[in-house]
């Protein structure tokens, strides 16, 4: 397991609250799920990762600085077409106009949406809009893809399509960090998971080992609870 | 009901008639009341989005500042704009006092603050919802703003029109700086409160109703243009 992320001492305190307390965490595997109840903090925490917060304390040591992109629960899809949001996104990145075409055409393709390239984004399905934001990351070719909760908004069809396309996603080679409230779904995208709660890191298990017997009594609450 | 009625008649006929000197007056309050707004969104509306998403000290004054200066009285911008281009004045030598200029600048002056306070608005929600994600597009608060004004576009033709609708209403600024000159510098509002004075009700009724007809459909057409934004983009 080659060591991509270690994470030393990680707090956020805000308004008096600790978000995060003092979490210690090394992630080397290459698929990578958050579990934990609401409020545990997973969100904040890849968010610090992905450096839209500031810790309190702490740091991240990135062993190899390694490009990222982010999908949020609610895709943000600025009042253009599909294919200008995914333009838009390499653009930042310093692309020029036709080879950011080129690639954001490729990359909706990948998602199954090339036939709806030109449409509005902001009037696609909640599904649909997810793909395109999909495609707006994969299209930036991420070592790290850093995903909150990205089928929480969704039909089961929608999420199913979502799911097979983070699969393809990390078969291309990124790495993947996200958080999920669906367990079925953790066990089928992760190889370790990582289960917090209030702010801190629990355990850190194999997929395999943290369903069938968690080690912790958290976690095995937390699994009895959300699959009755 | 006689002396009521007798300068409606004449003051329909003026519009109907499409008479040349109402023309003339009309087209000139579009011009200097459009180019003033013009100018007032090429300035205030960057200003805005900056307010709104930018972090430098200073800012919640200007907020303040600009939301405060939105009711700025248009004879006081007169006045300033007058002392600023009069003969003696530091702009004077452009000679520029009693022109359409002097009108259009003192009018952007006048609508600026209200365009930049309308769009911080606008930019502020939209940032609310996208900061996350354009940040973690790598997008900097300067191409954000950028990014949000072009996202906004059709919300914010409310605040140019809510300015437009300022510039073509004033009375104040125009007179001051315009002086109200017969064929050069006569716009709808200072003909209206000229020739109510003197008496001349036909021709002051006339422009108002053109003055109502251009604010109601300059509305009607915003309204529209943001159902049709609405249907089509989202």
């Amino acid at each position: 397991m080659n060591t991509w992320l270690s994470i030393d001492g990680l707090s956020l305190t805000e308004g008096g609250t600790r978000i995060i307390a003092d979490v210690s965490l090394t992630l080397g595997a290459q698929r990578t799920v958050v579990l934990g109840p609401n409020g545990a903090g997973k969100s904040t925490l890849l968010r610090l990762i992905h450096d839209l917060l500031h810790p309190s304390t702490g740091v991240l040591y990135w062993p190899r600085p390694l490009s990222q992109a982010m999908v949020f629960q609610r895709p943000v899809m600025l009042r253009t077409t599909a294919l200008t949001n995914v333009i838009y996104g390499l653009k930042l990145k310093g692309f020029k106009t036709g080879e950011a075409r080129r690639r954001a055409q490729e990359s909706l393709a990948r998602v199954g949406l090339e036939h709806l390239a030109l449409r509005p984004a902001r009037l696609l399905s909640g599904g649909e809009q997810q793909r395109v934001a999909l495609a707006r990351a994969w299209a930036l070719e991420p070592e790290l893809l850093i995903l909150d909760e990205p089928t929480a908004s969704l039909d089961p069809a929608s999420s199913r399509e979502v799911e097979r396309i983070i699969g393809d996603i990390a078969a291309s080679g990124a790495r993947i960090l996200m958080t999920t409230h669906n367990l079925g779904q953790a066990r089928r995208i992760a190889e370790d998971i990582v289960f917090i709660d209030r702010g801190r890191i629990v355990e850190q298990t194999p997929v395999a080992q943290f369903f069938k017997l968690p080690q912790t009594p958290a976690a095995q609450s937390f699994l009895q609870e959300e699959m009755p | 009901m006689h002396e009521f009625n007798e300068p409606l008649i004449t003051a329909w006929q003026l519009v109907a008639g499409a008479d040349a000197r109402l023309a003339g007056i009309v087209l000139l309050s579009l011009r200097v009341s459009l180019a003033a707004t013009l100018i007032a969104c090429v300035i205030g509306m960057p200003i805005g989005a900056l307010l709104a998403v930018g972090r430098f000290p200073g800012r919640r004054t200007l907020i303040v500042l600009f939301n405060g200066l939105m009711g700025l009285p248009p004879v006081v911008v007169g006045l300033l704009v007058y002392l600023l281009l009069s003969r003696a004045g530091p702009l004077g030598q452009f000679g520029l006092l009693f022109s359409p200029e002097a009108m259009i600048i003192a009018q952007a002056i006048l609508v600026t603050p209200i365009v930049a306070a309308l769009t911080r608005q606008v930019v502020a929600d939209s940032w609310s919802e996208y900061r996350e994600q354009l940040r973690s597009l790598g997008a900097s608060r300067g191409r954000a703003a950028a990014t949000l004004l072009w996202d906004g576009r059709f919300s914010l033709s409310t605040a140019a029109l809510a300015g437009f609708g300022r510039a073509i209403a004033e009375v104040g600024a125009v007179m001051i700086v315009g002086g109200n000159i017969d064929g050069v510098t006569r716009v709808m509002t200072t003909t209206i409160a000229l020739e109510t004075s003197k008496g001349d009700l036909p021709l002051a009724l006339a422009l108002g109703f053109i003055l109502i007809t251009v604010v109601l459909a300059i509305n009607a057409v915003a309204y529209a243009l943001r159902g049709w934004a609405e249907r089509h983009w989202g």
